[in-house]
């Protein structure tokens, strides 16, 4: 992140800072909606899980879901809040699949306050609020278009209605759209080890809007802002990010000023396109939420719900970084504090490669794996390297890997049991299979035989074929080692163990 | 008969369900079409449901403290599969899947459901004319109105159709219509009654009441709908009251305060009856003082602002989309348009306009936030008069009834009607109407006894002490 803190974009000429701050909508993973009985589930047929509350029929009321309290309080302890007392707003306008045409969202007194959140490069972003609020349904338009325009008909599904939803606003602290990247990525992972959502932006369940404006420069006055809309990747967020700092810039240098507007990305046009402007904004006449009382979670339930809080995305990178050190972990033990400059990037002794190991590692909630090979007697970098590069091509089948199978089958390769390749060709079993006996899938695919016995005698074979190489090797010239343990390995098909074929050369040689 | 009396009889055997229900629907079919007291009469069900009553008591089981009695519920209280239309356009056709808590709580009471009562539109207006099938009439005087908005409901107990019926008071809408009409009308302590089921007005001031012949009628209702709902967020955490029993007690030793500013408008008749109101009570043992509460004059124009307001968010949901009326037009916006301009009647609109404008950006804080302001300084006032006093008297409305028509085009006036119930309603307090002789007119003179919040047994059996005292309904001073 070699452009935090810098002035971007780089081919402005250098002149122009990008501010950006983030709002993030995140689905809770709880088992009903947040304010009736109903099951949050998505994906079934329409309008199977309602009832007169999501409805909002006429006479129903809401009850506060106090699972979804505890998830909104996780997140604000995940991001160093303030958790504080709070109260419940009605949104007030007319949409079709909002079905009492106002939503229930917290206002002027969210539940979550003044907190941060740590990039993996360092710099802390300041986290304005986090607040609970309703999903609304989801509006299907029938006809040619797909839209609104020209629609001969509209179908609504309320399933969504009621769902609850985090909202979490940053301050307008990241200066990049590489910032702005990293600290999404870095949320997604913190609400992943909350519990509190999928994170999956793609299906919706986590949505980022974002507010980017320019300056002439760090220290200037903030520039008139747009908020970019339906940004639904990570990708599109930087590309959206990007092309509107551009797109600011290239009216203000030409004499032009930003209007304050809501824009929509086009992902397929690469660029952003006016919703409506500030002055089109609605009223949405906020007012305390008659139907609902304050919540007022007392000092135990948030401690509670702080100590049930497993570690978070910082912490664990740093256990990585101090097994890369060499510290043993051990059952029980405390994480190390993430705050005293263990942190992935700028540790000693960790490699630009290892660090990326790790970010990818964490990202996709791996590190246990690593963490148990580790603690079962497999080197660091070799639990990392196994689980960055192989565990990870299919990250969801490897969480759910069982660790014991897992650190069985490293230690193979560390025994010199099974090839390299070999193991990979397991683990891939595994994956595949969602699970099973490392050593009874080594038995199937008769890797165990190499081991001894075939190993002796392939290479004799090869030092027989290779009789010029043989006497280099013989007097001294110890790289030919790698010329040989390639012919084996050329003849097994990679499944030789190299160092296996190392140790019988050595044998030979002293023969 | 009261609904004690019925209740007992079914229980024992000594009279069926059946005859009590029958009796009910002939008074009904005698009068309604003069009264039109519902919007819709449920003679079948209520046949039903009293067939089971009776087959429980002959099974030797008890059917519960409302066996038998029939019972009149306003149209804004749902019921599952019966239509709920809160007696407007926009809601026609609609059948909720559901019935509200209090409803089901009547049900497991032993109760006979026999109607669906007329009110004005969403339970806006205090004459029952603004309900858009038509007027219902005072059975005192049927060219007068029964008052508002549950004047169905008042109608219906006055007329004799059953003995007991709910009603909702978001500004008095059961107080008043129970003066006008000449019986008891109660409003809990915001809280203690569920408000699942009942189709919001104000949410922050509604609450379901009952309206009966005798106070101790209200109290036996107040026991069967009151108590906690784990679907009423709103509702106190509280055990159900049990109110039926401490009815007769008394007021010896208490301190009642007669409420200055709830004469200064007063009908000089209606003045005097609180006046002959107060000498009961004090014959009765009470020490009677005078008390100034200055804060509620100003209760109604912060009425009138926070009710609109709230209104005005929860009636958007009428909007064609999902149930109800739906008038066509070309795309959803339109559609939202021109469902509520044909579904709304004019109060209506009137109010969720007022009520747009009182939460708009810009005006807010000078209209919504004074009248909350407002709203504290009359919980205050209020509580400054508590420190002397158990309950406070005076008039529960201004005048007797009016004659229909006479207010529909003045709708100041209208609601100068509920100025010395309003109040209630802001500070979330409990109050009850009770009937005290005429007017100069021969009209019933509704009693108001108010007291502090949860002191419910206080205020029943001021009103008791107040009902046994009474001058006749027809009787002279
Ligand atoms: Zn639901």
């Amino acid at each position: 992140m070699t452009d935090v803190g810098r002035v971007v974009p780089e081919d402005a000429g250098g002149a122009w800072e990008m501010v950006v701050g983030l709002e993030v909508h995140t689905e809770l993973r709880t088992a009903t909606k947040l304010f009736c009985g109903c099951a949050n589930l998505f994906g079934d047929e329409p309008n199977t899980h309602v009832c007169p509350v999501c409805l909002g029929l006429p006479g129903s009321l809401p009850v506060l879901n106090q699972r979804a309290v505890e998830l909104a309080m996780a997140i604000g302890t995940a991001l160093h809040c303030e958790i504080r007392p709070s109260t419940f707003h009605r949104k007030n306008y007319f949409y079709p699949d909002m079905p009492k045409d106002y939503q229930i969202s917290q206002y002027d007194e969210p539940i979550n306050v003044s907190g941060w959140l740590q990039l993996p490069g360092g710099r802390r972003i300041g986290i304005e609020r986090a607040h609970l609020e309703e999903d609304t349904g989801k509006t299907a338009h029938a006809g040619s278009s797909g839209r609104i325009q020209g629609a001969e008909y509209s179908l609504v599904d309320y399933n969504r209605s009621g769902v609850p939803l985090v909202e979490i606003v940053s301050a307008p602290d990241m200066r990049s759209s590489t910032e702005a990247r990293a600290y999404a990525t870095e949320l997604r992972a913190i609400l992943i080890a909350c519990g509190a959502s999928d994170g999956k932006m793609e299906e919706g369940s986590m949505r980022v809007d974002a507010n980017v404006s320019v300056r002439p420069g760090p220290g200037a006055p903030f520039g008139t802002r747009c908020e970019i809309k339906n940004l639904n990747s990570l990708r599109s967020l930087g590309r959206a990010v990007d092309y509107e700092a551009q797109r600011q810039i290239a009216l203000l240098e030409s004499g032009d000023a930003v209007v304050q507007q809501t824009r929509h990305w086009d992902e397929g046009e690469g660029r952003t396109v006016a919703l409506r402007s500030k002055e089109e904004a609605y009223d949405y006449r906020y007012f305390l939420e008659p139907d609902l009382v304050p919540v007022v979670p007392d000092p135990a339930w948030i401690t509670a719900v702080g100590a049930a809080l497993g570690p978070l995305p910082a912490e664990r990178r740093a256990r990585l970084v101090a097994l890369l050190a060499g510290a043993v972990p051990a059952v029980g033990e405390g994480f190390p504090d993430p705050d005293v400059g263990v942190d992935a990037e700028g540790s000693p002794g960790v490699s630009d490669a290892e660090r990326e190991q790790i970010l990818t590692v964490v990202d996709l909630g791996l590190d246990g794996l690593v963490v148990a090979a580790v603690a079962g007697g497999v080197p660091a970098r070799l639990a990392l390297a196994r689980t960055a590069n192989e565990a990870a091509t299919d990250a969801g089948a490897a969480a759910s890997l069982d660790p014991g199978a897992y650190t069985t089958l490293l230690g193979m390769e560390v025994a010199g049991t099974l090839s390299a390749t070999q193991v990979k060709a397991i683990l891939s079993d595994l994956l595949a299979h969602g699970g099973g006996d490392p050593v009874e899938l080594a038995r199937a695919r008769g890797f165990e035989a190499m081991a001894d016995a075939a190993l002796v005698t392939v290479v004799r074979e090869a030092v027989d074929a290779h009789p010029a190489e043989w006497v280099r090797y013989r007097d001294g010239e110890e790289k030919l080692a790698q010329f040989f343990v390639g012919q084996v390995m050329k003849a097994t098909r990679g499944q030789a163990n190299g160092k296996g074929v190392v140790a019988e050369l050595e044998r030979l040689a002293r023969e | 008969m009261t609904a004690a009396a019925i209740a007992a009889a079914v229980r024992s055997g000594e009279r069926r369900a059946a005859t009590v229900t029958e009796a009910s629907l002939a008074a009904i079919a005698a009068g309604e079409g003069e009264i039109h007291a519902f919007a819709l009469v449920l003679a079948d069900g209520a046949r039903r449901r009293a067939e089971e009553i009776d087959a429980q008591v002959a099974a030797g089981q008890d059917p519960g403290p409302l066996a038998g009695v029939p019972v009149a519920l306003k149209d804004n209280l749902c019921t599952r599969g019966v239509p709920t239309t809160c007696c407007s356009r926009i809601l026609e056709g609609w059948l909720p899947p559901y019935d509200a808590t209090v409803v089901k709580r009547l049900a497991a009471a032993g109760a006979v459901v026999v109607g669906k009562s007329n009110m004005d539109e969403f339970a806006m207006g205090s004459s029952t004319e603004t309900s858009a099938f038509g007027p219902t009439r005072n059975p005192r005087d049927t060219s007068r109105v029964p008052g508002g908005s549950s004047g169905g409901s008042a109608a219906a107990v006055a007329a004799g159709f059953t003995p007991v019926a709910l009603g909702s008071d978001t500004g008095g809408s059961i107080r008043q219509p129970a003066a006008l009409c000449g019986v008891v009308g109660m409003k809990p302590t915001y809280g203690t009654v569920s408000r699942y089921g009942l189709v919001a007005f104000a949410s922050s001031l509604d609450q379901v009441g009952p309206l009966a012949t005798t106070v101790a009628d209200a109290a036996l209702l107040f026991d069967v709908i009151g108590g906690r709902d784990e679907r009423d967020t709103t509702s106190l955490d509280r055990p159900a009251p049990r109110l039926a029993s401490v009815v007769g007690q008394g007021v010896e030793g208490m301190t009642i305060g007669v409420l200055a500013e709830y004469l200064e408008g007063a009908d000089p008749a209606v003045a005097g009856r609180i006046a002959q109101a107060a000498e009961v009570l004090a014959a009765a043992g009470a020490r009677v003082e005078e008390v100034s509460v200055p804060e509620v004059r100003l209760g109604l124009s912060a009425y009138y602002l926070i009710a609109p307001a709230e209104a005005s968010s929860t009636l958007a949901r009428y909007d064609g989309v999902r149930y109800g009326l739906r008038v066509d037009a070309e795309d959803t916006a339109a559609m939202n348009v021109a469902t509520r301009s044909a579904g709304f009647g004019a109060e209506v609109k009137r109010r969720i306009m007022l009520g747009t404008y009182a939460l708009s950006a810009g005006y807010v804080d000078a209209y919504y936030g004074q009248a909350l302001r407002v709203r504290t300084r009359i919980i205050d006032g209020f509580a400054a008069a508590y420190e002397r006093c158990d309950a406070l008297l005076g008039p529960t409305a201004p005048t007797t009834a009016f004659a229909l028509g006479a207010k529909l085009d003045d709708p100041l006036s209208m609601y100068l009607s509920d100025v010395c119930t309003i109040p209630t309603n802001l500070a979330g307090h409990p109050a009850i109407s009770v009937p005290f002789g005429t007017g100069a007119d021969g009209l019933p003179v509704g009693a108001q006894v108010l007291a502090p919040a949860l002191a419910e047994a206080t205020m029943f059996k001021v009103a008791a002490v107040l009902e046994a005292g009474a001058p006749a309904v027809g009787a002279g001073s």
